[in-house]
């Protein structure tokens, strides 16, 4: 048994852990650290570092107004996310297309609508006839979002998918760190606020001669959907009946060929609905991929951003980030059925 | 030859459930236990298909230790309550798997997998999935995956107890002519009903909190339980027990009704024993008036929970008969009937005349 239910955790384990541990407390070693990215190595400096973080003011304002901003945007959402939920599952006419209405600012970056209010609100929108200029700027960015997100999401699928079955039908032991705890570190890398992960991130891509490649983000973008898709895939799991493992178990598969042959091929609806997650948060995510990326590698939420100067016309923005949402309402519509409970719950019985 | 099982013991979070069982199973022969639920039946299957694995105890078949053979190498089938199918495989894929698994070629799988489903009369539902079939259709899809494989052990936890009544009697009817053909494997059924133990099985096994209780023929068990607790697991309704005492030839019942000592009885010592009466061996028609606390209808049969001066019990009428909450009925008992046991529950003289119950 041991070396089967291992086949399934231990993976997606291993690559989380060496993507965002390591990094993570190479980033704490350097905080106590003097280091200039020029010379080689690290001079200790012990707490000095922290004694400057907190004798600045600037630190404790930036912090109290992060807290009130938390704290205030996670209420409204709250509200008003749990009233437009009451709404769309009533039987409202047309509740499909209210349903996916609803999706788009969540599939949206935020900083886009930013930009898409920006220009709604400007007076001196004019017609203008660029257009082919335009998509000249954002085709190469396009097409790098794509192979980064569609690279992370089908790995972090494939390895999440297995560390969740694994999670939902074993018990794993380590010392005092049982399911609970593995389930909650995969968890936790959604809970930590972004900037954390950006310097372990920065230093390990800069390590690994990655910076500015599409190799490096999707790794880093792994590290990001990873969690997710575990997530969702572990709820999907808890609701298949132990009782159809135990029967492919009783007519001749070993647990793995249980999870291949029965397991697998009934999980269709949780691994869209865990694959639309990841492509909606890695298309999305506008942090890392300004962080990580300088020339060479763009992806598209950045260009957007990058064209919006003075001199790029307001409509060539507005088109430039309708086009960019464009394929995950796409997708949106098509799997829209699959995001509304009742039928993953229907998916097994 | 045979399925052995020693001091099994059980637990699950502190809990007992299986308590030093030890059981013999012989190739060929069709054994029924009947428990209560969380009498410890399902942990007996799920502990020889392999399922769960046991603090203390050793399981042997033909001589060797089956206990460190995983799961999916040991030949056995099962069938669960629930009615447990691959839900993204047609009715004749499902019935195949085992023996593809197994390493049986496409061709003689399909084949071998029609003639079960013929015999389980679902010859005409070959691709349709699961999911459309109604529950029995469901539960004979399960039941013909088991069969299929020709396994050395066929282990059955209740299968009928999601079935509707009538369904139920169908299947049970059709059981006899489905396990033929099985004739060298070790057939273990688990039921709650006592009916369908007693229908079925060669042998019945009792079993409570954990425990084996009771072992043998059907019929030797159900005419001779051996304690009170056995008697109430294997009757239903539960046989009625009374206090009372025997003195000086006379059965004297707590509430003073006093009985003639049937001959049997007459060897006994003075002194209190507890009585047993099968609800279905009360008459209506008597010099006992008893008043009614309760009616109910189960089938073609009529069960009423009375009050009289012997205390509460139990009747088991056959017909449906309606009667009034709080109505006086008169009922007979007859001491020829009684199951005597001693004051700690121990069967010391079963019933004189045969029941009536069960048969």
């Amino acid at each position: 048994m041991l070396k089967h239910k291992h086949f399934f955790l231990l993976p997606g384990l291993i690559i989380l852990i060496a993507i965002i541990i390591f990094p993570l407390l190479f980033t704490i070693r350097v905080s106590f650290s003097s280091w200039d990215v020029v010379k080689p190595g690290l001079d200790w400096l012990g707490g000095k570092n922290y004694e400057r973080m907190i004798a600045d003011l600037r630190f404790w304002e930036a912090l109290s107004r992060l807290s009130l901003m938390a704290a205030g945007s996670v209420l409204i959402q709250y509200v008003i996310g749990f009233s437009l939920a009451l709404l769309v599952w009533r039987d409202v006419i047309l509740k499909r297309y209210f349903r996916v209405l609803f999706l788009v600012p969540m599939m949206t970056t935020p900083v886009i609508m930013t930009v898409i209010w920006r220009t709604i609100l400007h007076e001196s929108l004019g017609p203008a006839n660029d257009i082919v200029r335009l998509f000249g700027l954002i085709v190469e960015p396009y097409i790098s979002s794509i192979v980064v997100t569609v690279s992370a999401s089908l790995i972090s699928l494939a390895l999440g998918t297995l560390a969740a079955y694994g999670l939902s039908r074993f018990s794993y032991r380590a010392g005092f760190v049982k399911n609970s705890d593995i389930k909650f570190f995969f968890i936790s890398q959604r809970i930590m606020p972004p900037i954390v992960l950006a310097i372990p991130f920065f230093l390990m891509l800069q390590f690994l001669g990655l910076l500015d490649t599409i190799v490096g983000l999707i790794l880093v973008y792994i590290a990001l959907l990873l969690p997710i898709a575990t997530w969702i895939m572990v709820d999907f799991f808890n609701n298949i009946p132990r009782e159809i493992d135990e029967m492919a178990q009783i007519d001749g598969c070993n647990p793995i060929g249980a999870f291949f042959r029965v397991i697998l091929p009934n999980s269709l609806p949780g691994i869209v609905v865990g694959g639309i997650f990841c492509l909606i948060f890695g298309w999305n995510d506008f942090f890392f991929a300004f962080i990580l990326t300088f020339t060479k590698t763009q992806l598209l939420p950045v260009a957007v951003v990058a064209l919006n100067s003075s001199v790029t016309p307001w409509w060539s923005l507005s088109a430039s980030a309708l086009v960019s949402v464009a394929p995950l309402v796409i997708i949106a519509f098509i799997v829209e059925r699959y995001l509304s409970s009742g039928n993953l719950a229907g998916a097994i019985r | 030859m045979s399925l052995l099982m020693q001091n099994m013991n059980i637990q699950v979070d502190g809990v007992a459930h299986l308590n030093d069982v030890s059981l013999e199973f012989k190739p060929g022969r069709l054994y029924t236990i009947l428990g209560r639920t969380l009498a410890g039946k399902t942990t007996l299957l799920r502990t020889i298909a392999g399922l769960q694995s046991p603090q203390k105890g050793t399981l042997t078949l033909h001589g060797q230790n089956y206990l460190n053979l995983p799961v999916w190498k040991r030949r056995v089938a099962m069938v669960y309550q629930q009615f447990i199918n691959y839900p993204h495989l047609d009715v004749l894929a499902n019935v195949a798997f085992p023996l593809r698994r197994a390493g049986v070629s496409p061709a003689e799988a399909r084949q071998r997998a029609r003639e079960i489903l013929f015999k389980v009369g679902l010859a005409n539902f070959e691709n349709r999935r699961p999911s459309s079939l109604s529950g029995g259709q469901q539960q004979r899809v399960a039941l013909a995956r088991a069969l299929v494989k020709r396994a050395e052990i066929l282990l059955l936890d209740e299968p009928l107890v999601n079935l509707d009544y009538k369904l139920r009697e169908q299947l049970r009817d059709e059981f006899q002519n489905i396990f033929t053909g099985q004739d060298d494997a070790i057939v273990i059924y688990t039921t709650t009903e006592p009916d369908e133990a007693i229908q079925l099985g060669h042998e019945l096994i009792v079993m409570n909190e954990g425990a084996v209780i009771q072992q043998g023929n059907p019929l030797g068990v159900f005419n001779a339980p051996a304690t009170i607790r056995c008697a109430e697991i294997i009757y239903s309704p539960p046989m009625n027990i009374f206090n009372g005492v025997i003195q000086r030839g006379e059965i004297i019942l707590s509430g003073g009704l006093k009985l003639p000592t049937p001959l049997a009885l007459g060897q006994l010592p003075d002194g209190p024993y507890r009585f047993g009466l099968p609800a279905a061996d009360i008459t209506i028609g008597g010099d006992m008036a008893a008043e009614v606390e309760l009616s109910e209808i189960s089938g073609a049969h009529t069960i009423l929970h009375l009050r009289g001066a012997i205390g509460s019990f139990i009747v088991y009428e056959t017909g449906v008969c309606h009667y009034a909450m709080g109505s006086t009925v008169a009922v007979g008992i007859d001491p020829r009937h009684f199951f005597t046991f001693t004051v700690d529950g121990k069967l010391i003289n079963p019933a004189a005349a045969a029941t009536g119950q069960g048969r």
